[in-house]
This record gives structure tokens, C-alpha cells and sequence, in this order.
């Protein structure tokens, strides 16, 4: 059986540009298998051989990759943590919270991402280093995207402030790419020119810095007429720049490699005070003037656009067509909606954008032979349909080992699943029955309180003793406890053993009364009466008197009773010659000993002690 | 809880295990064996934190665990247990046993022996779910309810005992050097005399009332009479084998099983559980006066203790603290030790002071000051 990997047609670049690449596989995680295979079947497999082979269908290469499951471990812990923050703190208090939140999730990405890096380059197999260089490009899009969301829609920080977390935003992810050019620019970073003035937010409102502002890019462009740098090019480009000269800054293209860092760089110099609301204007028109070179704009830049036309539900509408793994949208739409930014509208398919999100990236996660551990948390927060998703997934977790089945029973305990509960135990036991754990098997139907599986063990017991005469584990049968409650026949069962012992310590008083009692309360089955009846015989025969005269009459109506029973039942099933004899002559044997009893039994009490 | 630190392994642990340091030295730990479990290719592997000789290692990223060396392993890894310095038993979801050793030289790890079904149903597989040993005799335990004994470096098994169960036995431990005491999934604690011939238990004991599994057990280091199970209900119940066939005291400990419990070895006072409702609880008693025996009659803090008659007479000095007596002079202290919100820890060990533990989050958490 060969193992094919679904090879992701991708362009990528690694580390010349920004990321600019997206696994273009349109598969959707969700257990879709003949879609997925029939896309396999289109995607010839990596020796480009026309054999049939079986194929092993991955849909979801990244919930395999070692150091991604990281990713989706600690991001697990980071989901529930948010799940259950107080609803009644103060919104400020919050909004920091969900803003510590989103960094978190932030840093888990960026660990996850350097310990790829670290990988892609100390490892000497290509095919290893291209696929760890994708993914680290795929998760460098996804941290920029998400800290643009954090700093537009989570932060929500105003005007003046706003520029500054976008300069730190570029910056981030500027240092991360393009480390060579970043010596080079340092000189023309924005940062020096920090030092001219105030930043708003400290104590100068924003009317007072727009002020001063103006104030100094006056000054700029007033050298600039004054042609007072003309005498050195360089001192006068950055004159340019410090204006805002659109034209300059686009000469110098390829130090700013992205269209947003030109966007920002843009604003600083022509418009720090820039509000939130105006942003997408200027971030239309500098994609435009970027990217004249270049006819369409990739799907990441139209995902930031829509970020910056403060456009929620496009940022997440792209991103989930452009990605093939669910993580991102759903983390983040849930961040969304915990900060109240999504506006609630029902997808046709029920629930909301949120929980739809979740429940597709909890449904690929339980497909996966360890994480779906995980998802069940990933259902629990789902009010509306979770439930139901867990319950179905939930029986089809293979049961190697107790211990497996043991968790899975608790996560059902919890959620008070009673029938699936039922269900395991029901499965656990029938295969502990058939590898004749008997034990086992009763300790799973105490687990499931299941009466008529306990019933099933009790008989299989009784078969062994009547075909063995002696019983198999007894330490079980001995030790009930209060668990012989759980079904009759497990109650006669221990009783029966209880007659047993009383009978072995010599005890037979106690034993006849126990045996009498099993017949006449009817605890007994009708078609073990006979044996019990047998085992009375020894009783009957001892030399001093054990049954008293009215127990004898008891026995002698059971026995009456089991007999007519025999013969109606006798006429219809075929019995041997031989297998009837032994029944006559048993029959006769007991009754000859009951009378017997019965005339010593009345002899003693009617005796008068001397 | 400042000093636990999580790394992320990208595998659940099932069973971790620190390596042992000679009794001589004082050094502390610094060497950590763990098994995985439902991954599509289990591992064991062996970490480091680095302590070597240093005390006071204040600085917490120092102490990160580093993964010396792994090897695939065939199966869940469901029980694992340091044979000597260099050799490790596992016992495998697939009933086999098998002995890795350890190349300190070369940080690798080899497969020293095998047993491939030592446990095992006629026509599937049977998982070994616990082992013992005691170098060089090995003993192992599996859902057939069989009790196998090896030897280190003997081919075939020393001793088989057939149906010495009629459901699983979870969990096995050394009372002496001949004796074991098995649990089980009913409810029973056994002693088994392997000086005898009978495949019959010495003894068996179980709670009165509802049969819960009992999932772990461990013996008091110093006092071989006494040992602590925990169940399915998250009880932790304490016991003394030479007298009567009900434990001693009952605390309710977590709210799901109880997966594994652990005495200190140095220091008995101490007693650490860990469940599945993801939390580690580090238990403290003291006798908090100069009579050495300390009893809590009726309730305290979060223990119900059901005590049964006091030690009839002995020596004061013998009464152990996690019994029940006739005073209540003493106090038991519970505490938390993991951040809340994680999934089940599967097992912990702990030794000198320090701690290690694994969760079905796929995470390790390493406690280097444990107050004891």
C-alpha cells in the first residue's frame, strides 16, 4: 500500500517577498471522503506513475505536521481560557483581557513559526525544507493578519494612536522578512523621525498634535522650495519623504516591499491623525499606486484590504476560502464575537458564523487519531448544535484498550450522554464476554446499570456450573456486593453461590432455608429448578432431619409443579429415550426422598422430648 | 504554582517516570523517561532538565526540558518503569513487554529484550496495563487477568499465573520482596505470596459497597503494610493490609478517576494524585504535637474518613499518619499544583524535589521546588 501525500499546488517565494502564497487546495477539512478522494484521483501522485495504488487520503496534512500540533494544543488552552471569562467585568477590563487574549494566540503562532524555520533550515532534505518554508510563510500571513485585526477591530484604537500600532504592526513584520534591507532603511524608518515630536496619547490631545503637526510639515516643504538640501541628493530625498511626496516614496518601491507598508509610511508623513474611518480610503488608493506593475492583487492583500474597510466578514469570508485549514477563521471569528463585533445573522445552515466556524474545525480535529480530544471542548462551546456533533462523533472513537474507552466514557458521563454511555459499555462488554472475562464484561454493565446485560453474564455463569459442576471465578461471584442487585438473575446467582458456601461450613440448616427461599420467592429461574432440587438431595438424605415438615411440603409442590411444567412442555420438543429415563428416575429419586423426609420430619415433631 | 513550567510535546503522555539517582548522592533528578499514547506511532523518550549538581536553578526557561533521544514504540506505551540506570520496562497496548536500554554515550536508546505477547486472548490482543519491578525480576499485569513474572535476561517467562483475575487487573505493586498486591477493575485489592504454588490470592480485600474500579495503588516507602489506591470516583483511599479487608480512611480526592497516586519516597508525609479532571493534588499530613499517632475522628477539610477500629494496642510510634486513630491532633493539607483548565493528567512521579508530570494536552509540566 503506498502512502500518497496530497502534493498542494503552490507558488511560494520563501523569504524574498511577504507572503504571498496560499495552499489554493479547495477541499474543505470536514470528513468529506469521496470528495476528497475523487480530488485525489484528479492529483497525480508524486511519482507520476499511472499504476493504481491505494491511496492513503489525507485531508488535513497540517493536523499531522509534529510542531503544528503545538499550535493547536496550546491554542486549545488559550479557547478555553476565553470561554469562561466573566461576563460581568467592566468592558475596559475586558477589552485588555481580549487584547492579552489575541496577543497570546499571537505568540503561539510565532513559536510555532520559529520552530519551523529552525527546522526548514538546519534539515538537508529539500522536499522537507520547501514543505516547512510553506507552512512558515502560511503562518506569517496568518500573523499579520491577525495583528492587523487586533489592532483595527479588538483595539479598536482611535485616531493618533491608530498610526502608531500600525507602525508597530509594519515594523513586526517588516523585521521578520527582510532583514537586509532593514539596515538600510533603518536610516529612513520612520522611528528617527519619532524623536521630532510628541506622540499623541501622552499628554497632548490630538487637536494640539495635529497643530504642531502642520507647524513642522510647513517647515518641511518650505525647505524644500528653499531648495536648502539641493547641494546633497540624499538629504533631499528624505526631505521629499519627510513631505510625503508620493512620488518619491514610490521610487523607492522595492525598500518598501509590501503596498501596506507604503500605506503606512504614507500616513506618517502626510497624515498621522488619520482616523479609523478614513483608513480605506488611503489604503485603496496606495494598493492602486503599488501595484501598477502588477495586474491582480493577491488574496492576502484583498484580505488586509477588507481589514482596513473595517469589513469583518469579507476578512473572514477570504480568509476561509484562501486557507485549508479552519484554525485561523475560528479562533479569531470566536475572539470577534466574544467582543461583540460580529453582528449576529443565521447562515442558512443554522447557528451563526461563529459556531458554524467552530464546528467545521472541530470536526476535522476529531478525525484525527489523537487531537480529538480537543474538539470535544471545541463542542462543548457551541450551544446549539455542539451536542449533537459530539454525539455522533463521539461513538466512532476506536476502543483499543480500556483505558481509551475509560475517557471516552467520562467525556460522555459529563455531558450526561446516557446512550452513548450505554452504547460503549454495551461494546466493551460483549467483547470482554467473548474473550470470557466475565468479570470485565460485569463491571461494564454496572458502569452502564444494564440489567439485562448482567442477566446475560449471570447465565453464562449458571451454563459453566451445570456443565463443569464446579464455578469458574469465584472471586467475582463471591464479592457482589451491592451489584448483585442489578439483575435477578445475577441475585440468584450470588445467592446460589451463597447456598454453596453455607452448604461446604457445613451449615445445613441455613442452606435449606436458603435453597427453600430461592425456589419459593421465585428468584430462581424455572429451568434451574431441577438442579436445585438435585442439589436438595443430599440434604434429604442426611441421617438427622434438615428439612422440617412443611419445608418438605414446599419442595414436594415445587417438584409437582416443575413436573407438570415438563410434561406440557415435554409434548412438544423431541427429547432421547435416554434423556427421559434420566429425567423419570430422578424425578422418582426425589420423590422417594421427600417422603421419606417428610415421615421422619413429622416422626421428630411429633416426638416429645423425654 | 511559579515554578511549574509546560513544554508542549505534540504527543499525549501516558506515563512518565524519573530516572533514578543512586541514594548516595543527594543530587536531584535530573533525567525523565516518558511513553506516549494514541498516536499513530508511539514513542519513549528520554528528557533532561539539567540539573546536574547546581541547587537553586531560580531561572525557569534554564530548565525547559530538552529531548535527549526517542524510539518508536509498538503500541500505547501504558506502563513504564525504570529497571535499573539504563534499562526501561514497557508494557504495550499490543500485550507486549520489552526492555529499551539507554546509550548515555551516544544518546541513543536500543531495544534490549522483547516479550511480543506476553499478554495476550486467544484469538486478540490483551494490553499489559501495569508492570513492577524489582532488577532483576520484572513483573507484569494485563486486561486477561493474568500475572506474568520475567527476568531481566532470561528468555521465556519465569511464571505464569493463569485467571489470577476475572476482569483487569489495572495496577500492581511490591508489599515485599515476594509479595504483590494487584487491583482491579471490581474493586479488590489482592496479595499474592509468590513463595507459594497456588495460583490463589493470599488475600483479598475490597471496599464494602459499590464495586468502583480501581485504577492505581502505591506503597507507603517505609511502612509496607499501608497503601493508597485510587479509584473510577476519584477516591483516595488508604489501607492496612494486615488488618481487616476495608480501607482505613476515604477522602474524596477528584472528580473523575484517579489515574495515578505516589507516595514520596523520602518522604512519606507527602502523597501526590493526579486525574482525569486535570488537576494534581499534593497531600501533607503532620502530626502537629509530639504523640506520633494523629487521628481524624469525623470530618476535616475535605476528607471523609471511615475509620474502622484503632490499631488494636502496637506501638504508638508505628501508627502512621495517613490512618485514622483516636485524636484529632493532626490536619491534612491539600493543594493544587497545575493551572487550571487542562486536560487529564495521565501520570505523575515525583522524586527529591522534584516533579514531572503528563497530560492529555499533549503537554509536560516539571515542578523543580516541590515543598516537601
Amino acid at each position: 500500500m503506498e502512502e500518497v501525500d496530497v502534493e498542494p499546488t503552490v507558488t511560494v517565494n520563501v523569504h524574498t517577498s511577504p507572503p504571498r502564497c496560499f495552499h489554493s487546495l479547495l477541499s474543505s477539512p470536514s470528513p468529506l471522503i469521496p470528495l476528497c478522494y475523487a480530488i485525489c484521483s484528479f492529483i497525480s501522485d508524486a511519482k507520476g506513475s499511472g499504476c493504481s495504488f491505494i491511496h492513503e487520503v489525507r485531508k488535513d496534512e497540517d493536523i499531522y505536521s509534529p510542531i503544528l500540533r503545538k499550535l493547536f494544543n496550546e491554542s486549545h488552552h488559550i479557547f478555553v481560557g476565553l470561554q469562561t471569562i466573566r461576563e460581568d467585568l467592566p468592558s475596559k477590563n475586558k477589552k485588555n483581557q481580549f487584547v492579552s487574549i489575541s496577543k497570546n494566540y499571537r505568540s503561539v503562532i510565532r513559536a510555532c513559526m520559529e520552530e519551523l524555520q529552525q527546522v526548514a533550515v538546519s534539515t538537508k532534505e529539500a522536499a522537507v525544507a520547501t514543505q516547512y518554508g510553506n507552512q512558515v510563510s502560511i503562518l506569517l500571513a496568518i500573523e499579520l493578519i491577525w495583528n492587523l485585526c487586533e489592532v483595527l477591530f479588538i483595539d479598536a484604537a482611535p485616531a493618533g494612536s491608530l498610526l502608531l500600532h500600525l507602525l508597530d504592526w509594519v515594523r513586526l513584520h517588516k523585521a521578520d522578512v527582510d532583514e537586509k534591507a532593514r539596515e538600510v532603511l533603518q536610516s529612513e524608518s520612520p522611528a528617527e523621525h519619532r524623536d521630532y515630536w510628541d506622540v499623541p496619547g501622552g499628554n497632548q490631545t490630538l487637536t494640539e498634535f495635529d497643530v504642531k503637526w502642520r507647524h513642522w510639515h510647513d517647515e518641511v516643504n518650505r525647505c524644500l522650495q528653499d531648495n536648502s538640501f539641493a547641494s546633497n541628493r540624499h538629504l533631499e530625498i528624505i526631505c521629499k519623504i519627510l513631505a510625503g511626496d508620493e512620488d518619491t516614496l514610490l521610487e523607492h518601491k522595492e525598500l518598501l516591499s509590501t503596498w501596506y507598508h507604503f500605506l503606512v509610511t504614507r500616513l506618517l508623513f502626510s497624515h498621522p491623525t488619520v482616523k479609523p474611518t478614513e483608513l480605506h480610503y488611503y489604503a485603496q488608493s496606495c494598493l492602486t499606486m503599488f501595484l501598477d506593475s502588477r495586474s491582480v492583487p493577491e488574496p492576502l492583500d484583498n484580505i488586509l484590504l477588507a481589514a482596513f474597510e473595517f469589513d469583518i466578514h469579507q476578512v473572514i469570508k477570504d480568509c476561509s476560502i484562501a486557507l485549508n485549514n479552519w484554525w485561523f477563521v475560528a479562533h479569531l471569528t470566536d475572539l470577534l464575537d466574544h467582543c461583540k463585533l460580529l453582528q449576529s445573522h443565521n447562515l442558512h445552515f443554522g447557528s451563526n458564523l461563529r459556531e458554524f466556524l467552530l464546528l467545521e474545525y472541530a470536526s476535522g480535529l476529531f478525525t484525527h487519531h489523537s487531537l480529538w480530544q480537543l474538539a470535544v471542548d471545541y463542542f462543548d462551546h457551541c450551544p446549539e448544535f455542539g451536542h449533537v456533533y459530539l454525539e455522533l462523533q463521539i461513538e466512532r472513537v476506536p476502543l483499543d484498550t480500556e483505558r481509551k474507552a475509560l475517557k471516552v466514557l467520562r467525556i460522555c458521563d459529563q455531558r450526561q450522554m446516557s446512550e452513548q454511555v450505554r452504547s460503549i459499555c454495551k461494546i466493551m462488554a460483549m467483547r470482554a464476554l467473548r474473550n470470557n472475562r466475565l468479570g470485565s464484561a460485569l463491571s461494564w454493565s454496572i458502569r452502564a446499570k444494564d440489567a439485562a446485560f448482567a442477566t446475560l453474564i449471570s447465565e453464562r455463569f449458571l451454563q459453566d456450573y451445570c456443565t463443569r459442576g464446579t464455578f469458574s471465578d469465584l472471586d467475582l461471584i463471591d464479592n457482589l456486593g451491592p451489584a448483585m442487585l442489578l439483575s435477578d438473575r445475577l441475585t440468584f446467582l450470588g445467592k446460589y453461590r451463597e447456598f454453596h458456601k453455607l452448604y461446604g461450613e457445613k451449615r445445613f440448616g441455613e442452606a435449606a432455608k436458603l435453597l427453600l427461599s430461592l425456589m419459593t420467592a421465585k428468584i430462581a429461574p424455572r429451568s434451574f429448578w431441577m438442579t436445585l432440587l438435585t442439589d436438595a438431595l443430599p440434604l434429604l438424605e442426611q441421617k438427622e432431619v434438615i428439612f422440617s415438615a412443611d419445608q418438605t411440603h414446599e419442595l414436594m409442590f415445587c417438584l409437582e409443579e416443575l413436573t407438570s411444567c415438563l410434561n406440557a412442555s415435554a409434548l412438544g420438543s423431541p427429547k432421547t429415550s435416554q434423556d427421559e429415563d434420566i429425567e423419570l428416575t430422578k424425578v422418582e429419586l426425589l420423590r422417594l426422598s421427600l417422603a421419606r423426609n417428610l415421615a421422619m420430619a413429622i416422626i421428630k415433631e411429633g416426638t416429645v422430648e423425654a | 504554582m511559579e515554578n511549574i513550567n509546560a513544554k508542549y510535546v505534540s504527543q499525549k503522555i501516558s506515563k512518565t517516570r524519573w530516572r533514578l539517582v543512586s541514594h548516595a548522592s543527594l543530587q536531584q533528578p535530573d533525567v525523565f523517561a516518558t511513553g506516549s499514547w494514541d498516536n499513530e506511532v508511539n514513542k519513549i523518550s528520554f528528557w533532561s532538565i539539567g540539573n546536574h549538581g547546581s541547587s537553586d536553578m531560580d531561572d525557569g526557561f534554564e530548565g525547559d526540558p530538552q529531548l535527549l533521544c526517542e524510539h518508536k514504540h509498538d503500541g500505547d506505551v501504558l506502563d513504564l518503569q525504570f529497571l535499573d540506570q539504563d534499562r526501561i520496562v514497557t508494557t504495550s497496548s499490543t500485550g507486549a513487554v520489552t526492555i529499551f536500554r539507554l546509550h548515555q554515550n551516544s544518546q541513543t536508546i536500543s531495544v534490549a529484550q522483547r516479550w511480543p505477547r506476553a499478554h495476550g486472548f486467544p484469538c486478540e490482543n490483551a494490553p499489559c496495563t501495569g508492570v513492577v519491578c524489582s532488577s532483576p525480576e520484572i513483573v507484569t499485569v494485563g486486561e486477561d487477568g493474568k500475572i506474568i513474572v520475567f527476568r531481566a535476561d532470561q528468555e521465556g517467562v519465569i511464571r505464569v499465573i493463569e485467571n489470577a483475575d476475572s476482569s483487569t487487573i489495572h495496577a500492581v505493586t511490591y508489599l515485599r520482596t515476594t509479595e504483590i498486591l494487584t487491583v482491579n477493575s471490581i474493586g479488590q485489592l489482592k496479595l499474592w505470596d509468590f513463595r507459594q504454588q497456588s495460583n490463589a490470592p493470599s488475600q483479598i480485600l475490597s471496599l464494602s459497597g459499590d464495586r468502583v474500579p480501581l485504577h492505581c495503588v502505591d506503597r507507603h516507602p517505609n511502612q509496607q503494610h499501608i497503601v493508597a489506591t485510587g479509584g473510577q470516583d476519584g477516591m483516595l483511599c488508604v489501607w492496612d493490609v494486615r488488618q481487616g479487608s476495608t480501607p482505613f480512611s476515604l477522602m474524596e480526592a477528584h472528580s473523575a478517576e484517579m489515574w495515578e497516586v505516589r507516595f514520596h519516597p523520602t518522604n512519606p508525609d507527602h502523597l501526590f494524585t493526579c486525574s482525569e479532571d486535570g488537576s494534581l493534588l499534593h497531600w501533607e499530613t503532620s502530626t502537629s504535637s509530639d504523640m506520633p499517632s494523629f487521628l481524624q475522628g469525623g470530618r476535616n477539610n475535605s476528607m471523609i474518613s471511615r475509620s474502622a477500629m484503632a490499631p488494636a494496642g502496637g506501638n504508638q510510634s508505628l501508627i502512621n499518619a495517613w490512618l485514622s486513630g483516636d485524636s484529632s491532633k493532626g490536619r491534612l493539607e491539600t493543594t493544587h499544583m497545575l493551572p487550571s483548565q487542562t486536560l487529564s493528567v495521565n501520570s505523575l512521579d515525583v522524586l527529591g524535589q522534584c516533579l514531572v508530570c503528563g497530560t492529555d494536552g499533549e503537554a509536560i509540566f516539571v515542578n523543580r521546588q516541590v515543598p516537601v
